[in-house]
């Protein structure tokens, strides 16, 4: 048996796999944030309330419609992206020719409103929802004990990055999205329908959120502060990682889960605040991110 | 004598409550290449963007092929066939030179095949792989200009292509405006390389303080070299 500064191997491979969990969550989140401000500049203040609803939805389509997790996995975040395509739409659309200060208190504002009203109805003690029959029990490693659904959530979010990832890199639909990003007026004298892609867009990255929330709700309780806590840190990661940059979200994201995993090996005071002690040097170092552009 | 493909009458523009354009009128019949020239500032370019609908803040009639554009919006500007190739260029960092190529979708038959564009621009194909923006000028000029040529637009709108080119490259565009012509594309061009102007254009429309205030026969041109001195300030 190896030991590493006195510290068993057991401890610190299991923190680096919770911290490679909540580097997942940190990952997609951040992810569906960077692709809302790329191309909508707005900094989406719901995306936490969304993340919540998504694990909502899951739970809800179990709990009155017998619907079952691998179903609310995709009809979750579809139902959440709808949301927030009618959010855009009729709402977010209107402050485009205003400051962006407008639709970020519009977003704050409606993260207000959608947990408060989830509060109201189902309060604030969490509901539980069931591990998958097919995802529960876990492999013995021999150094360490790997849950079946948490290796799952790993390797969902890592699909749902590189999916997004491949999508806007790589795909006649996401040059137009780049090409959006950097000239909306060009790219719609081209004839291409611009605010419809905005719309899109922002739903997708809502439905990103909607995803995280489900894969969440088996391992967190389901409740309607979950996104509020979660989603703090996930700014600090934007902000780490550079607003906008796509790679650098989803790098950062999982980057700073395993830091915060070692720091609670090592420093377990310090692991709730090092990501936000590292986005106070980023700032003060490369104020526009690790990956991202200055202008 | 048959209608004009671009009818502008009486086109008055505006940035915000700077009024730019007081009154452009001028004919584009299809297949013809004509110039708007003029000094800087004259309201080429916003003629250009008012046409196209970018520069939203205008009133007055332009009717392409028929239909009165002067409401529509940019996106379904483009989609009559009007196409536009900005003075900066405009493209896209984040994209491919192939990215760039392919990003205007077609919006109706008759563009130019990638073959024959590529047979236009051989630059482009041997470098389709790299960012946009690493290009040089001039390989970016032809990259905007090759950009509208597949989408099935019938009349280009160019903004100064040559500005800044060396002469070579203005040559060569020279030449890609006379093929787009034996093409049966119709052009709009925005010059200040007067010489060039004169080389490519059928007919010459001269800008001033957002009015067309003369227009000029290309091959009565040596007969008005004086006037035209006169307006350009050259
Ligand atoms: N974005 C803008 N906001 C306000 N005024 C503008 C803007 N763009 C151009 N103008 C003004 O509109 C007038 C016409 O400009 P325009 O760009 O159309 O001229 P131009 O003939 O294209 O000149 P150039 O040869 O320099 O390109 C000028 O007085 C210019 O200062
Ligand atoms: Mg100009």
């Amino acid at each position: 048996m190896f030991e590493l500064l006195g510290i068993p191997p057991q401890v610190l491979l299991g923190q680096l796999l919770l911290g490679l969990i909540n580097g997942s969550f940190y990952a997609v989140l951040s992810l569906g944030l960077a692709v809302i401000f790329g191309l909508l500049n707005i900094i989406n203040f719901s995306h936490g309330a969304q993340y919540m609803m998504g694990a909502f939805v899951a739970w809800m389509l179990l709990a009155y419609l017998g619907i079952g997790y691998w179903w609310a996995l995709i009809a979750s975040p579809l139902i959440v992206g709808a949301t927030g395509l009618l959010l855009e739409r009729f709402a977010l659309s209107r402050l485009y020719k205003l400051d962006h200060l407008y639709g970020l208190l519009l977003t704050f504002g409606v993260a207000l409103i959608i947990q408060g009203l989830f509060r109201n109805y189902y309060g604030i003690s969490g509901q539980p929802y069931q591990i998958p029959d097919l995802l529960s029990g876990g492999q013995n490693l021999g150094f360490m004990y790997l849950p079946n659904y948490r290796a799952w959530v790993v390797v969902a979010s890592v699909i749902a990055c590189l999916g997004t990832w491949f999508m806007i890199e790589k795909t006649r639909l996401g040059a137009y999205l780049r090409a959006a990003t950097e000239n909306p007026v060009l790219v719609g004298a081209f004839g291409i329908n611009v605010p419809r892609m905005i719309m899109l867009t922002y739903a997708f990255g809502v439905a990103l959120a909607g995803f995280a929330g489900v894969l969440a709700a088996p391992i967190y309780s389901v409740n309607p502060n979950m996104g509020a806590d979660l989603i703090i840190v996930v700014f600090a990661v934007v902000v780490i990682g550079g607003m906008g940059s796509i790679l650098g979200a989803i790098v950062t994201g999982y980057g700073l889960g395993l830091i915060e995993g070692l720091t609670r090996v090592f420093y377990p005071e310090g692991s709730a605040v090092v990501i936000f002690v590292i986005m106070a040097i980023v700032l003060m170092i490369k104020p526009e991110g690790l990956f991202g552009r200055a202008n | 004598m048959t209608e004009p493909l671009l009818k502008v009458r009486d086109l008055n523009g505006w940035y915000g409550e700077s009024h730019v354009l007081h009154g452009i009128d001028f004919d584009v019949r299809e297949g013809e290449v004509v110039t708007l020239l003029g000094r800087n500032g004259a309201g080429k370019t916003s003629t250009l963007l008012a046409i196209m609908g970018i520069l939203s803040k205008r009133t007055g009639s332009v009717v392409y092929s028929g239909t009165e554009t002067i409401g529509m919006e940019p996106r379904h500007i483009a989609r009559q066939g009007i196409a536009l190739c900005p003075e900066e260029r405009g493209i896209f960092a984040s994209l491919s030179v192939e990215e760039n190529l392919m990003l205007p979708p077609r919006i109706a038959d008759g563009g130019l095949a990638l073959n024959r564009i590529f047979d236009l621009f051989p630059n482009l194909h041997e470098r389709r792989r790299s960012q946009g923006t690493k290009l040089s000028g001039g390989e970016q000029q032809m990259l905007a200009i090759a950009r509208i040529l597949r989408t099935g637009a019938r009349l280009l709108l160019l903004d100064e292509p040559t500005e800044g080119l060396a002469p070579v490259i203005v040559q060569q565009i020279g030449r890609t405006i006379q093929t787009l012509k034996t093409e049966g594309f119709t052009v709009v061009l925005v010059e200040q390389n007067f010489r060039f102007a004169a080389s490519v254009a059928d007919r010459h429309h001269v800008v001033d303080q957002g009015r067309v205030v003369d227009m000029i026969d290309g091959r009565e041109i040596d007969a008005n070299m004086d006037k035209l001195h006169a307006y350009l300030g050259v």
